[in-house]
């Protein structure tokens, strides 16, 4: 199995510079590792405002569970909230802090 | 952040139908409604291409809201009767396959009357341990229980026996499930010490324990996931050795008069009737479309086909979360007007700061047309779709859809609502297949302004398109072909599909087949299309049934002994294994899916003959087609389909154009390979691509096919005007002239 390098910030540079993608090889393994990370792990978007706002929640343990949102993480653009999520999901799989 | 929702009784309507519209508000007590002409539902604000027409309706204006509740979870119901209100000794028994034992209390089965403490329930208790409840009916309560949890997935026979001589219930499971494994049979006798009150005014339920729904009628509570087989009920207290040899007894109540009644679920499969086989005929209902046509807990393996053993498809499957129609209060009729055009319409609904689009299909009355063009609306895949909520519930959802989970405002509604239901994409809270999706209730994601865009939304790019370019055409639907077959087609010159017209029954398939055959033309706009048998019941309308047999794109495996649909009896699984296949059909047929990135197509040999030059007016000869469009970018893409000559593509097809540009992520279908291997992605595999096809059918018909879901979404690219564009206007300019397609020489 593949692991994250966290010495990799490159990728990260990537990733932010083009969040819809296509990515490269490396950059495309990294993204699939981060979306396979256990479902209780996960943080995800949530659309808040069709259009227009975006708010990091984290995913719903079970149905009919109200969601959590993060009151601190909502985006007025969707590609925003997702170099977030991509970054918060990196510092889970890897350990290390981003600046 | 939903505050108004809401559904109608039908989908399709023509004029002077009348149609029922139910809304549910929640926190306002008040909300507008409006009716409207959809015309392209995709509201992406850079797009600027949303449009809808309002229309005056008798019904436009405020109206009062209110909350409507709606209780999921299936069960059967059996009338009260003096035969169970009048019991003295007795004995109630089930065979029962637990799909969820730790849930918490389950009803077996129950005339429990939890006012009056009076009736019997028999449960899986807390522990998940079978358990038998009786009341003296002024508050004291006895209940027995073995104690022991049920196997999860196995079958028991679970007994219980009063006795009133001695005043005891004996309450007992039996395992009988595979060899090596822990028996977790047990039985407990216990004194009641009270004389048991039986006059329940309930209903007998099984699955769940009697309740009254908010809105006073009867309802269901403490739903059981799991199947239930030959529950029965016997005016003795029978011994455990009595009683078992009375569950493996095929026809009791021919033997022991004691027998009160025997429920035998392989009768009337397809219908919601419960068939009592004794002489009493305590017969009932079946609610919310539990799944039947399953395994019994005698099934030995032998057959596949319900219908050749119906005695070993002797069981019901019941889930917490099944529901066929919310049935809501109608907050208003709207009889459709005789001289409304034929088209897509909503019921625009807005509550505060939210909204809510009830969508219907007006069609011309039966018999007529009113434009040459019919576009068929896919309301057997809308239905199959939804309220899909697969991608949060499932580990590999992200890696499939290549995203990061995203939640609209109607999918945050769903999760925190899961009385709504499921789509035929998910599986159930007990983790079996959902085989059943209902328009009866309110559905997410069949409307305009839905995200993500797909099937109505998708398709009603292709309806602006005809309103932009002035094409005219009415609307019909998957039910109506289902039910009136080629003679709903046969006044159209031409028909026009949707994005993904994925499900079909067999009535549908005959039907346009039929209609092809003897002139009709097709342009099918879309991708992944033709793919699936499904059935529909005149018993239960506004619900599709699916079986996922073999394999397909399927999101979950189809439980082994249960590939025969219920509705109908027909074999389930992809058309392709059925004999006939997609490419036999329209020419193409799904190869790869893929969301990341999409491709474009390039002009091959065959578009430049003389039979595909209507096709290609006003087309460059190197002209790439389609490099553009909402769907990342492509004509060609998230599900895409090609010719295959031997799967049935009829060999006179002109292949004009194949698509390119497609990624790794983009892959090879399970329908389409034997065997994993290492060149499954688009950016290795050539068969990972979409075809454009033509072809002419001797009956002076013709098919134009395109192979790609993605196709409708570069319709309004640049104002409409565009290859795309042009393409689909050529064809259909020349499919609504009658001069008959001729077959190619040779
Ligand atoms: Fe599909």
């Amino acid at each position: 199995m593949h692991k994250i390098d966290p010495t990799r910030t490159d990728l990260i540079e990537e990733f932010d510079s083009n969040p819809g993608g296509p990515h490269s090889l490396e950059l495309a393994v990294v993204v699939n590792l981060l979306r396979l990370i256990p479902m209780e792990e996960r943080i995800i978007i949530v659309c808040t405002k069709r259009h227009a706002e975006w708010t990091l929640a984290k995913m719903p343990k079970a149905r009919g569970d109200r969601m959590e949102y993060y009151e601190d993480m909502v985006f007025d653009d969707y590609y925003a909230a997702v170099r977030k999520v991509f970054r918060i999901r990196w510092q889970a799989a890897t350990g290390v802090e981003l600046g | 952040m939903k505050k108004v929702i809401g559904y109608s009784s039908a989908w399709s309507v023509m004029p002077g139908d009348m149609l029922d519209v139910m809304v549910s508000t929640y926190g306002p007590d008040r909300y507008r409604a409006n009716l409207v002409r959809v015309i392209c539902g995709n509201d992406v604000p850079d797009l600027d291409i949303y449009r809808e027409e309002e229309i005056p309706a008798p019904f436009a204006g405020e109206h009062p809201g209110r909350e409507q509740i709606t209780i999921a979870g299936s069960y059967v119901t059996i009338p009260s009767n003096p035969l169970m209100t009048g019991l003295g000794s007795f004995t109630v028994q089930a065979w029962v396959f637990p799909t969820t034992p730790e849930k918490g209390t389950q009803g077996l089965v129950s005339n429990w009357d939890e006012v009056g403490t009076c009736g019997f329930a028999l449960v899986l208790d807390d522990d998940g341990a079978a358990a038998m409840r009786l009341g003296d009916g002024s508050g004291g309560i006895v209940e027995a229980t073995t104690g022991k949890p049920l196997a999860k997935r196995r079958w028991h026979l679970v007994s219980a026996a009063y006795d009133a001589e001695a005043g005891t219930i004996c309450v007992s499971q039996d395992f009988i499930g595979p060899q090596f494994e822990v028996s977790t049979s047990a039985s407990t006798t216990v004194s009641v010490g009270f004389t048991p009150a039986m006059a329940s005014a309930q209903p007998l339920i099984m699955a769940a324990m009697p309740a009254t729904h908010p809105a006073g009628r009867p309802a269901a509570s403490q739903p059981f996931n799991g199947k239930l087989d030959r529950p029965r009920l016997v005016g003795r207290a029978l011994s455990l050795t009595d009683s078992a040899a009375l569950g493996w007894d095929a026809l009791p109540h021919e033997r022991d008069r004691s027998v009160i009644a025997a429920w035998d679920f392989s009768r009337e499969i397809g219908s919601t009737r419960i068939m009592d086989a004794s002489p009493n005929g305590l017969h009932g209902q079946a609610v919310n479309l539990p799944s039947r046509a399953v395994k019994g807990f005698n099934w030995s393996g032998h057959e596949q086909n319900w219908r050749c053993a119906p005695q070993e498809y002797g069981a019901i499957h019941f889930h917490d979360d099944d529901l066929y129609d919310a049935e809501w209060d109608t907050d208003f009729t709207y009889e459709v007007p005789v001289d409304l055009r034929s088209g897509v319409y909503a019921v625009h609904l807005v509550a505060d700061d939210d909204e809510w689009y009830v969508t219907f299909y007006v069609r011309p009355k039966r018999g007529t047309a009113t434009a040459k063009i019919a576009f068929l609306a896919s309301t057997a895949t809308y239905m199959a779709y939804s309220n899909i909520q697969w991608t949060w519930h499932e580990h590999f959802g992200e890696v499939a859809e290549c995203y990061w989970t995203t939640m609209e405002p109607g999918e945050v509604f769903l999760q925190e609502h899961p009385e709504y239901g499921l789509s035929t994409y998910d599986n159930h809270s007990d983790g079996s297949g959902v085989r059943y999706a209902s328009r009866l209730r309110p559905v997410h994601q069949v409307g305009p302004k839905t995200a993500p865009v797909w099937n109505i939304n998708n398709d009603t790019h292709i309806l602006g398109w005809f309103e932009e370019k002035g094409i005219a055409y009415d609307v019909i639907t998957d039910e109506d072909l289902h039910k009136e077959g080629a003679a709903l087609l046969a006044p159209y010159s031409a028909v026009v599909t949707g994005a993904h017209p994925e499900y079909y029954t067999t009535p549908m398939w005959d039907g346009l087949k039929t209609y092809l055959a003897r002139g009709g033309r097709m342009a099918y706009l879309g991708g992944n299309g033709f793919i699936w048998r499904c059935a529909m019941s005149d018993a239960l309308p506004g619900v599709i049934e699916l079986r996922r047999a073999e394999d397909g794109i399927r999101y979950r495996d189809e439980e082994p002994g249960e590939y025969y649909m219920e509705f109908n009896g027909e074999y389930g699984g992809l058309w392709r294994r059925l004999g006939t296949s997609p490419q036999a059909l329209c020419g193409v047929g799904t190869v790869a899916v893929g969301f990341d990135v999409s491709g474009y197509y390039v002009r091959k040999e065959a578009s430049f003959d003389a039979r595909a030059e209507f096709i290609f007016e006003g087309i460059g000869d190197s002209e790439v087609i389609g490099d553009f469009g909402y769907f990342a970018g492509g004509a060609s893409g998230t599900e895409i389909d090609a010719v295959d000559f031997e799967l049935g593509t009829p060999p006179h097809t002109l292949v004009l154009a194949s698509s390119e540009g497609h990624s790794a992520k983009t892959m090879i279908v399970p329908d389409e390979i034997g065997l994993n291997h290492s060149a499954m992605g688009g950016d290795q595999n050539p068969k990972v691509r979409a075809d454009m096809t033509f072809f002419e059918t001797p009956g002076g018909g013709a098919v134009f096919s395109v192979g790609s879901i993605a196709w409708p979404g570069s319709l309004p690219h640049n104002g409409y005007d565009n290859n795309v564009s042009r393409i689909c206007e050529n064809v259909l300019r020349r499919f609504v002239d009658n001069t008959p397609f001729t077959m190619p020489k040779g």
